[in-house]
């Protein structure tokens, strides 16, 4: 099988064309430099370095306690670093109180001053500016136009319902026009179908905007459709750091692969590296060797890794599918999801491993029942070896 | 629980609110009684009321009373919320709890005990008794209910609407002015009227903290008394029961209605 020219392959991010962390010339707007945070009982922030540049739209990812919140508190000013430096636009941000930063945040509960009307929350932040009345009066009518509330200007924030606060407080964040706006998990308290709208509305209005966006979230789904780049955090630390492509295709570690979105892990031993610069990998329990087409890796024979494929890279076959990669089992489970089938097929050794199908026709002439013995493949390249 | 109303519920309840209440009942009815006799009922009448006006000793203490319980009244909610603040915000500094039990000690010290320190203290320190005496006195033991009033509004108190005011660009004091007052504003001001009640029908207290000149109602209630109840003094109570009321009414209106708004947050 020949190797595929990987110079003319993409991997899927939504602005081909904006990638300044691939341009050794742009400066970042924020810069993490060995950030450390220390409470008391534990190290909530753990040696992080991170640049962020302008225009980006950037999601902070990981499960929860992972550190997420304090890292962005201390962007903030909320919280004083322990150890390491916080840059914005290059200068030390350390001493500086967190109504003299150039950052707004947006908070998981909104926060929005119960005893003001929306309008007055909105212009709370321009007053303290001390702008003119008539200069803030039209800033505010151009934000809540911006987020449609113009209509609900004179409710108070009882008034209004989960969906409608949550577009005040993004129009009050982004009232004075901060060079960085900070979202905490903004769309976490929003049921599914309103989150997925919000979210290509954020993104439309960080584009319109400019302004660099920081989002903390712990849905990874959020962080893939919006980010132009995610950062995946694990227990304080920073495991990936990536475009939402590169870190679904190219997952560093068994956490990332594992946390963002389906996988299955299967063990092995390098065999050998074939002439045509594909992995061959010995699997107990495959049908003869893998071959993964990874070839970044830098592997020695015998040393032990885990390939990882993703259930939809997977196909379902009653008969054993052509090349190498094929497994054998049994229809375990089938759930059916409209738009997705997912396959659990346990192998003689007990394993279970997922595979999924789009359902692109409405019928299917003799589906796969429970119970039948199946076939399950992959191609080389669908295939990523994880070795840490 | 909820469910309909049993016999026996019926019962304790008309019978509690009875003795609660029949008392006060009969104080207020006998003020508007015609005739001067206090057990005999000789038809309606509000003439004692009208006789109040012409008592000059009774309406300067009633002068004094309302005075006292008005610069009382502020002093204790300035003093009681900052207290409040320091004990709910500036994290576990050393001896906080043993703070927090001397803020509340005042609530539970017996009356007498309370005037009677008082009065040792200010005359130690030679202080001529009068209206700053029974005023100071009323302070401190009422400062402590303010506290207890604030500091309960200001657990619930969602951090991150200060945090928000300051990323905004507040300064920590006009975080404070701008946000954090307001929004405890309904919790200071049941504090305040509070403070404002009991120092109203305080008599123990301002009995042994007082000086010539700055006799207080009830004082001079309690003194009128003990020469015989007159209609006169029913009618003075009947007033000072009605301010009372008014008072512990619009605190509680106070706080349920911060209560709705606060649901919403
Ligand atoms: N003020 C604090 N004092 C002590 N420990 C804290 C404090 N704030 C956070 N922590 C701890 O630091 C760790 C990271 O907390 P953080 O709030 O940053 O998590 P997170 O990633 O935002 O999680 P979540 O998704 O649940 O919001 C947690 O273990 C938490 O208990
Ligand atoms: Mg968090």
């Amino acid at each position: 099988m020949p190797v595929v020219d990987k110079s003319s392959r993409a991997i899927g991010a939504v602005r081909q064309s904006f990638a300044p962390w691939n341009d050794a010339s742009a400066r970042p707007l924020i810069r993490f430099e060995g950030v450390t945070k220390r409470f008391s009982d534990a190290v909530a922030v753990d040696d992080v370095s991170l640049d962020v540049y302008e225009n980006e739209f950037f999601c902070l990812l990981g499960p929860s306690g992972c550190g997420k919140s304090t890292l962005m508190r201390m962007l903030a000013g909320f919280e004083e670093p322990s150890g390491g430096r916080i840059l914005l636009g290059g200068e030390d941000l350390a001493g500086v109180p967190p109504y003299e930063r150039p950052v707004n945040m947006m908070f998981q509960s909104y926060a929005l001053f119960p005893h003001m009307s929306v309008e007055k929350n909105v212009a709370f932040g321009l007053k303290q500016e001390g702008l003119p009345k008539d200069v803030i009066a039209v800033r505010v009518a151009e934000m809540l136009k911006l987020v449609q509330m113009q209509r609900f200007a004179a409710r108070k924030p009882h008034q209004l319902s989960g969906g409608q606060r949550q577009r005040v407080a993004l129009a009050r964040a982004l009232a004075k026009r901060p060079k960085v706006l900070l979202l905490d998990e903004p769309l976490a308290a929003l049921d599914k179908k309103l989150r997925e709208e919000t979210q290509f509305e954020l993104m439309d209005i960080q584009i319109e905007l400019g302004t660099t966006f920081l989002m903390v979230t712990h849905d990874q789904e959020e962080a893939m459709t919006m980010a132009d780049r995610i950062a995946v955090m694990d227990s304080g630390r920073l495991v990936q750091v990536a475009t939402p492509g590169e870190i679904y295709e190219q997952p560093r570690n068994r956490f990332v692969a594992d946390f963002v979105g389906d996988v299955n892990i299967l063990e092995g031993a390098v065999a050998a590296r074939e002439p045509s610069g594909l992995w061959r990998i010995a699997a107990p329990g495959a049908l003869g060797p893998l071959m993964v087409d990874d070839p970044d890796e830098r592997l020695d024979p015998g040393q032990a890794v885990a390939v990882a494929v993703r259930p939809e890279k997977m196909t379902v076959t009653r008969e054993r599918p052509e090349g190498p990669n094929a497994f054998e089992g049994e229809v375990w489970d089938i759930g059916y999801l409209g738009d997705w089938t997912v396959y659990r097929i346990r192998l003689d050794d007990g394993r279970i491993l997922r595979v999924t199908r789009a359902n692109t026709t409405r019928f299917v002439e003799r589906p796969i029942d429970l119970e039948e013995r199946v076939h399950i493949g992959f191609l080389p390249d669908a295939a990523v070896i994880l070795s840490s | 629980m909820r469910g309909r109303l049993s016999p026996f519920n019926v019962v304790s309840l008309t019978l509690g609110f009875a003795f609660l209440y029949i008392p006060i009942l009969i104080l207020i009815l006998y003020s508007f009684n015609a005739s001067r006799l206090v057990s005999v009922w000789g038809g309606f009448s509000t003439q004692w009321y009208f006789a109040l006006l012409q008592n000059q000793p009774l309406l300067d203490a009633a002068w004094v009373t309302v005075r006292v319980a008005f610069v009382t009244a502020i002093l204790a909610t300035v003093l009681g919320t900052m207290a409040a603040i320091s004990l709910t915000r500036y994290g576990r500094f050393r001896g906080r709890a043993l703070f927090t039990g001397m803020v509340y000690a005042p609530m539970v010290m017996p009356e007498v005990i309370t005037g009677l320190s008082l009065l040792l203290l200010f005359v130690s320190i030679d202080l001529d008794r009068g209206f700053w005496t029974v005023t100071l006195a009323h302070v401190t033991f009422t400062m402590c209910f303010v506290t207890v009033v604030v500091q309960a509004r200001l657990v619930a108190f969602d951090r991150s609407l200060e945090e928000a005011a300051m990323d905004l660009g507040a300064t920590p004091w006009r975080t404070f002015v701008s946000v954090t007052l307001p929004v405890i504003a309904p919790a200071v001001l049941a504090g305040f009227l509070l403070a404002f009640t009991l120092s109203l029908d305080d008599l123990v207290i301002a009995s042994f903290t007082s000086g010539p000149g700055a006799t207080t109602l009830p004082m001079r209630i309690y003194s009128s008394v003990r020469l015989g109840v007159t209609p006169e003094i029913n009618a003075a109570s009947t007033i000072l029961i009605a301010l009372v009321t008014i008072g512990v009414i619009v605190a509680a209106l106070v706080t349920k209605r911060s209560v709705l708004m606060r649901q919403a947050g």
